[in-house]
């Protein structure tokens, strides 16, 4: 077991463990709509399979929000 | 120097009682130039606390007339404005807060073609837009021109925010680009509680004016998250990426884009 720090918690998780691994345990509704951060690194969509997480490594989610009107656009 | 007269000295007084203000900051908020994008659930708190400030110039950008399903959250829309176009809306309830500001109302959508001339015209920008595609072109328009502004989303029960000074971390160097249009909530799960648009919008009019006084440290190089369920508030670091499309050292993006967004209409439902 190591422990990392997920949006600032920390949790225990079993080694190796990948960012894609740590979004699907996490149950990230929708890693479309994610930004990853580890250690306070921006992480590429493309390199979340071979990013191995290590003990004390911290891993931030930031999320798409828009504005909270109505979703629309000129057509 | 502005010679204040005594209605002045009298409606700003808890500001220049202040002393991180004081008459010169509110001088600095008398002669700021503030750009407004988007009179809705942002937009209305940003521009009332703006305009009660003082900020002597308000511009606000909005294409949408006001509806009945706005007045949940866009509390500068009141029940007889429906149907009347937001900036006209937003004007007349800035000029009955406070007739010194100067209100510049464009009624249209911010696109490629006018996001540089319009902003250009502005010291600070505020993003109180509801989507994606305009987020990204205000981020890319504000870099281009030099200008800061704050970024402010909501969903649901949260919000984030934080505040662009040139230099410091961008949209695009916390979100690479717009996410798939096919992954963006639907209507239906893209609910608001009213009050967090509140929330958020009061701390990005605090930015603002922090930016023009020079109070405290701004949002820079920070997202600053909150959980309205919990209310637990995070501020997250982050940095100025050197590989950043727009701002980074070998820019990609040398003009805007206008990015398509599937749309989603509540109105017709
Ligand atoms: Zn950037």
């Amino acid at each position: 077991m190591a422990k990392i720090y997920v949006n600032g918690d920390v949790q225990e998780v079993n080694l190796p463990l990948n960012v894609s691994e740590l979004i699907k345990q996490q149950d990230v509704q929708q890693p479309e709509m994610v930004s990853v951060q580890v250690n306070e690194e921006f992480a590429e969509r493309e390199d979340w399979e071979s990013i191995q997480l290590k003990e004390d490594d911290k891993v931030d989610f930031l999320y798409f929000m828009g504005g909270g009107s109505e979703l629309r656009i000129k057509s | 120097m502005i010679d204040f007269t005594e209605e002045q000295i009298q409606r700003y007084s808890r500001h220049i009682l202040l002393q991180d203000v004081g008459v010169e900051g509110q001088e600095k908020i008398m002669n700021a130039r503030v750009l407004v994008v988007g009179a809705g659930g942002l937009g209305a708190p940003v521009s009332l606390y703006l305009a009660a400030a003082g900020i002597g110039t308000i511009g606000i950008v909005d294409a949408d007339v006001v509806d009945l399903s706005n007045l949940q959250r866009q509390v500068i829309h009141f029940t007889k404005d429906v149907g009347v176009p937001k900036v006209k809306s937003a004007e007349e309830k800035i000029k009955a807060i406070n007739p010194d500001v100067k209100v510049d109302t464009y009624y249209e959508f911010l696109d490629s073609s006018n996001a540089l001339d319009i902003i250009n015209e502005y010291d600070f920008v505020v993003d109180g837009t509801d989507n994606f595609p305009v987020k990204f072109l205000i981020n890319d328009a504000c870099v281009m021109a030099g200008k800061p502004f704050s970024h402010g989303g909501i969903l649901r029960f949260n919000g984030q925010t934080f505040t662009h000074l040139p230099g410091t971390a961008c949209y695009r160097c916390m979100f690479k680009e717009p996410p798939p249009a096919g992954a963006v909530p639907t209507c239906s799960q893209a609910g608001v509680l009213g009050a967090i648009a509140g929330m958020l919008g009061t701390i990005q009019a605090a930015e603002t004016l922090k930016y023009f006084t020079g109070i405290g440290d701004l949002l820079t190089n920070r997202l600053l998250t909150f959980d309205a369920k919990t209310m637990q508030f995070r501020t997250v670091p982050v940095k100025h990426r050197d590989s950043c499309a727009i701002c980074g050292s070998h820019p990609t993006i040398d003009h805007l884009i206008d990015y398509e967004q599937a749309a989603c209409d509540l109105k017709h439902n």
